[in-house]
């Protein structure tokens, strides 16, 4: 079987999940751009090297904040990705103490902080089930207490693409005055979120996922109503800002950026975020796109595959995230071989999402993961199915 | 000969958003060094001139940008 895109030593990439990949030429160049070009330290100096880094950052932010509805460009937090900026949220937010609500399809990057702080600062947290990856609403509020300082909701899942929903359970929040942070790493990019009306108080976002930046970068969106004085910062430093004070500013977005940022990286994030944003169809069209894919191979896997199955409803998935397993085979045996000889990537195992993993009934075997991004095809999901209908028909291991 | 005025924040975010702003609205505005004697910050305010310190405070506001102070330079 040859591989039919482009050229068979061309790998076909299913790991967007993981990171997007490839990045496009936009997002290359503006990196390159700022290390050829500007190459200052943005707010650091007045000469114009450091200025147009500023500029750089500036834009990424705008880029940013128009993406999720957010009218101030200051309420952007740049971090180094997701789990840095949730962890901010988490620990700033609870560090002092307090009850947490959370899911049972929670990514490490959130369950393991929270874990974290209950271990070592006593707070409590509540973990809401999720029969079949969706969080029951009336079961939600009822764990929400008049101490629940914070819920914590994984947007839509790394390993089953399962959303919850952001609007019912913000609602809940609100009403009984809870802050609400949204781990959307994996939808960020992939589903419309706008904060204006998705009752939302903090978003966490990856760079180098769906905006299609480089890696190390990431952040947090606090909405207009959210008041920052409830979330202590967590790195203290060089801001650029009040030189002359031994204290941490209080203000936006300086009391949680100290320390250089990375102007190369969010030069691209900028790019990429712009890049997703002129696509046809914007953000809408894209998680159009990798449900589509995803659709199409969950029924081609499933018509052509000996003992393939998927935990996830196929009418649950709203990301291009697909988990299948094949009867009788390892995962990691299964993605071992999509890699060699038939150069498909993807990822196998728990994605570090243990829980998520025991809610689906796939604890702690696994399963393969594939990932679609904008620039993947059904083609690719054809050569892909014909692998894995060749994979489930070996006898042993070669 | 021209007045001017420089504006301070409190974050340089905020001197680089204003810069923007005024670019847009057709405002002479310039980026520059803090004049070390109005602050030892080591960061850039935005010079204006000062026959305009209205229009940028209409445009500021508009934008709700923050700012720290707007000093006249002598």
């Amino acid at each position: 079987m040859t591989n039919p895109v482009e050229s068979a030593d061309k790998p076909i990439y299913f790991d967007n999940a993981a990171t997007t990949f490839p990045k496009p030429r936009e997002v290359v160049d503006a990196v390159v751009d700022y290390m050829t070009r500007v190459g200052g330290n943005p707010g650091r100096s007045g000469h114009q090297l450091s200025v147009d880094a500023g500029e750089i950052v500036f834009s990424a932010r705008e880029a940013v904040a128009s993406l999720f509805g957010v009218t101030n460009p200051m309420r952007v937090i740049f971090c180094s990705n997701a789990t840095d900026a949730l962890n901010l949220a988490i620990q700033g937010m609870l560090r002092d103490g307090g009850h947490a609500v959370t899911t049972a399809m929670e990514h490490n990057s959130t369950i393991r902080p929270l874990r974290e702080l209950e271990r070592r600062c006593g707070i409590e947290v509540t973990v809401v089930p999720c029969p079949g990856g969706v969080a029951d609403p009336a079961e939600f509020e009822r764990a929400l207490r008049p101490d629940t300082k914070l819920a914590v909701v994984n947007h839509a899942s790394n390993a089953f693409g399962i959303m919850q929903s952001l609007r019912e359970l913000g609602e809940t929040c609100r009403r009984n005055k809870v802050v609400l942070l949204a781990d959307c790493a994996q939808t960020a990019g992939v589903i419309p979120i706008d904060m204006k009306s998705d009752p939302v108080d903090i978003l966490a976002f990856a760079g180098h996922k769906g905006l299609y930046g480089p890696t190390g970068t990431g952040g947090l969106l606090l909405s207009e109503r959210f008041d920052h004085g409830r979330m202590k910062p967590l790195k203290y430093g060089g801001t650029g800002s009040n030189s002359d004070s031994v204290y941490q500013p209080e203000f936006l977005p300086d009391i949680y950026e100290s320390g250089t940022l990375n102007t190369a990286g969010l030069s691209g994030l900028c790019a990429g975020t712009n890049y997703i944003l002129s696509l046809q169809g914007g953000v809408r069209g894209i998680q159009l796109h990798e449900k589509e894919l995803a659709a199409y191979f969950l029924a081609r896997a499933g018509e052509r595959v000996r003992g393939f199955n998927s935990p996830a409803s196929a009418a649950l998935v709203e990301t291009g995230v697909v988990s299948f397993n094949i009867e009788g085979k390892e995962p990691s045996d299964v993605a071992y071989h999509l890699s060699d000889p038939y150069n498909i990537m993807c990822r196998a195992g728990l994605h570090c999402a243990p829980m998520a993993h025991e809610t689906m009934g796939t604890f702690p075997g696994g399963t393969v993961r594939f990932s679609f991004g904008v620039f993947n095809t059904k083609e690719e999901i054809d050569y892909a199915v014909s692998a894995l209908e060749e994979i489930s028909a070996m006898k042993e291991t070669p | 000969m021209n007045a001017f005025s420089v504006i301070l924040f409190f974050s340089t975010t905020s001197s680089i958003w204003t810069a923007r702003l005024l670019k847009k609205a057709g405002i002479e505005r310039k980026m520059v060094p803090i004049p070390r004697n109005l602050s030892s910050d080591c960061g850039y305010c935005v010079r204006i001139k000062s026959e305009d310190i209205e229009r940028v405070k209409d445009v500021l506001t508009k934008g709700g940008v923050e700012f720290a102070r707007i000093e006249n330079l002598r």
